[in-house]
């Protein structure tokens, strides 16, 4: 069982919305499609949903075309961004929804509902109407409806995104055990790098309408295979700068510079694209190896146990992020040291070599 | 009492003094009225009820009315229903320029469509019948009615559809079980602006009926007949005018307001 997309595209008039891409999606586990507002997660759903149609290309479900199927037919489920409940109908109403709709018996339906409805703690509202409810239990109820219909494809669209943050932690902690032993392709879009993180499985980083990276989600994190994939998958942005490397030493210019050595030392010498996420930039030194490089700081933030602050070097703004409280001065100088081992380096086409 | 509720109270009173004239008057005889000024009736009588109840050229006046008013509504609102999904749904060609169309529709006056509709309806023999006066109404009734069906419909998000597609709906099915009690409140109102502008039509009615289907409206204008002036007769068949629009408003009442926060009534 599978859920493949093959170099399918969507325009709208002269509009591309997605370029050509290909995804193979295995059962079991989550699939996260991670991107920006506006890079294209929602219109790939709905294509995999068969809400809109393939302008070129082909999906397959379990090896048989469904790319003109309807959406009717293909035996899936959809969790939107906002609570789309059936308003005139009782929790278990809505619930029971598409199980009705297929014809199923009476007995059987009462007894997925009331096992999905556990499952979500609904049992007490079953009765209430989707207005009578908070953001939450509404989320919950339309995540029961998908679970409820034992799907082939879940997809859920950013689905804890109108959730205020404790909610959507706690319900995001459920989300793997819900779907965990069900044998459905469960495809999650989301914005945030975080999330893609804790949720684990498979990893699609999405831009300007197309894949640009898909694979295990910490293989991506730990090896982005191009710059904008870097910079998908890092939240506070990842820094970025251009360097010169010359023999085994990468000049950034501000006087910084480091030497290299493993796959990056066999790298050509010329113009690269250096990236570093903000956590292996420190003001505090815990190596010999670390990079000294002095900036102004611009602007600090305190957010629990963690310091984050962006700071100017030249034309170009980094970010640190460190555990602990820093006595950082705005408009001032601040020493930090980067970490050269945890440095990505890109080609000047964005392709990354070492 | 305070001093501020005075002034609405003033305006209530000019706003309900009319009607109360009328309702008065429909009780007094026709001799009264004519013999001055008097504030409540001197004889109370309900012969001009009688008449209207008993004799057939008046209270089939009010079953003609009825008649075409609820097929013209129930025209309107089917018409309208699928029309309204069109444009609040899909970007079509020239949507927004026949949107715009359809609302100035509602602008024209209806003596300007008095002479073609009777010429036409003559020779498709449709005159003088109910259908007739629904299917004219239907002119300015369908274009409101999918100017309000389209606010409410606005209101609800394409993700229901969506979803419900997703769920397994067919489409009609999805249309009759999940998208109409959605937007119940807005059928609602819809309907009530057709009956109320059908009911309250004359200039088409009346040009398009003689005998079998002629409307209340036209039967309460004449205002001489044989008998000489019968005004008790004719503040009675007014006073019965205003009943079916009580009823229908005291049905929608809570779906009026939800309408003009819409921005479309």
């Amino acid at each position: 069982m599978a859920l493949e997309l093959k170099a399918v595209t969507k325009r709208v008039g002269q509009v591309t919305h997605i370029k050509e891409t290909s995804l193979a999606l295995e059962p079991g586990r989550f699939n996260v499609l991670l991107g920006e507002t506006g890079s294209g997660k929602t219109s790939l759903i709905k294509l995999m949903a068969g809400l809109d149609r393939v302008a070129s290309g082909q999906i397959l479900m379990d090896g048989q075309d469904v790319t003109g199927m309807s959406p009717q037919k293909r035996n899936i489920s959809l969790v939107h961004q906002f609570f789309v409940n059936y308003p005139h109908m009782t929790v278990f109403d809505n619930i029971a929804s598409p199980l009705r709709v297929a014809g199923m018996a009476k007995s059987e339906i009462q007894g997925r509902v009331e096992a999905a409805a556990d499952v979500l703690q609904l049992r007490p509202m079953l009765q209430r109407r989707p207005h009578e409810l908070s953001g939450g239990q509404q989320q919950r109820t339309a995540l029961a409806r998908a679970i409820a219909k034992e799907s082939t494809a879940v997809f859920l669209d950013e689905p804890l995104a109108n959730l205020d943050y404790k909610l959507r932690e706690e319900l995001r902690d459920q989300l793997p055990d819900l779907f965990a032993g069900r044998g459905a392709i469960v495809v999650y879009a989301t914005s945030e790098p975080a999330e893609a993180l804790m949720l684990g499985g498979k990893t699609a980083l999405m831009q300007d309408g197309h894949v640009t990276q898909f694979g295990p989600t910490a293989e991506i994190y730990r090896k982005p295979n191009t710059l904008t994939s870097a910079r998908v998958f890092s939240d506070p942005p990842i820094n970025s700068a251009p360097v010169t490397k010359t023999g085994d030493r990468m000049e950034l210019g501000h006087g910084v510079g480091w030497s290299v050595t493993g796959t990056a030392a066999g790298l050509r010498d010329g113009a690269y694209t250096v990236a570093v996420r903000p956590n292996y930039v420190s003001p505090v030194r815990s190596h010999d190896a670390h990079v000294p490089m002095t900036g102004v700081v611009q602007i600090t933030e305190l957010s629990g146990s963690e310091s984050t602050a962006h700071f100017r070097m030249g034309t170009d703004t980094w970010v640190s992020l460190a555990p602990g409280v820093h006595p950082y001065r705005v408009g001032e100088d601040h020493q930090f040291f980067m970490d050269p081992a945890h440095c990505f380096y890109f080609a000047p086409d964005g392709a990354l070599v070492a | 009492m305070q001093k501020r509720s005075i002034i609405p109270i003033l305006y209530i009173l000019f706003l309900m003094l009319p009607i109360y004239w009328l309702v008065a008057m429909s009780f007094k005889t026709t001799q009264e009225i004519l013999g001055g000024f008097s504030l409540f009736p001197q004889t109370w009588t309900l012969a001009s009820y009688k008449t209207i109840f008993t004799d057939p050229t008046w209270y089939w006046g009010y079953i003609n009315s009825i008649l075409y008013v609820t097929i013209n509504t129930v025209i309107s609102v089917t018409v309208a229903l699928p029309a309204a999904y069109a444009f609040s749904r899909y970007r079509f060609l020239g949507d927004k320029q026949l949107f715009f169309w359809l609302l100035t529709n509602r602008m024209a006056p209806a003596a300007v469509f008095a002479l073609p509709f009777f010429q036409l309806y003559s020779a498709m023999e449709l005159f003088d019948t109910h259908i007739a006066v629904a299917l004219a109404h239907c002119l300015f009734n369908i274009p409101l009615a999918v100017w309000i069906l389209e606010g409410f419909m606005g209101g609800v998000p394409k993700e229901l559809d969506e979803t419900a597609f997703v769920d397994g709906y067919s489409f009609p099915r999805f249309f009759t079980q999940i998208f109409l009690p959605t937007i119940k409140a807005g059928v609602g109102v819809a309907a009530f602006f057709c009956f109320m502008f059908s009911w309250v039509e004359l200039l088409l009615a009346k040009t398009l009926t003689a005998v079998y289907a002629k409307p209340i409206a036209a039967t309460m204008t004449r205002t001489a007949s044989s008998a000489g002036y019968e005004l008790g007769l004719l503040a009675a068949a007014g006073t019965l005018t205003i009943i079916p629009g009580a009823i229908v408003i005291w049905f929608v009442r809570n779906y009026i307001a939800k309408g003009f926060a819409l921005g479309r009534v």
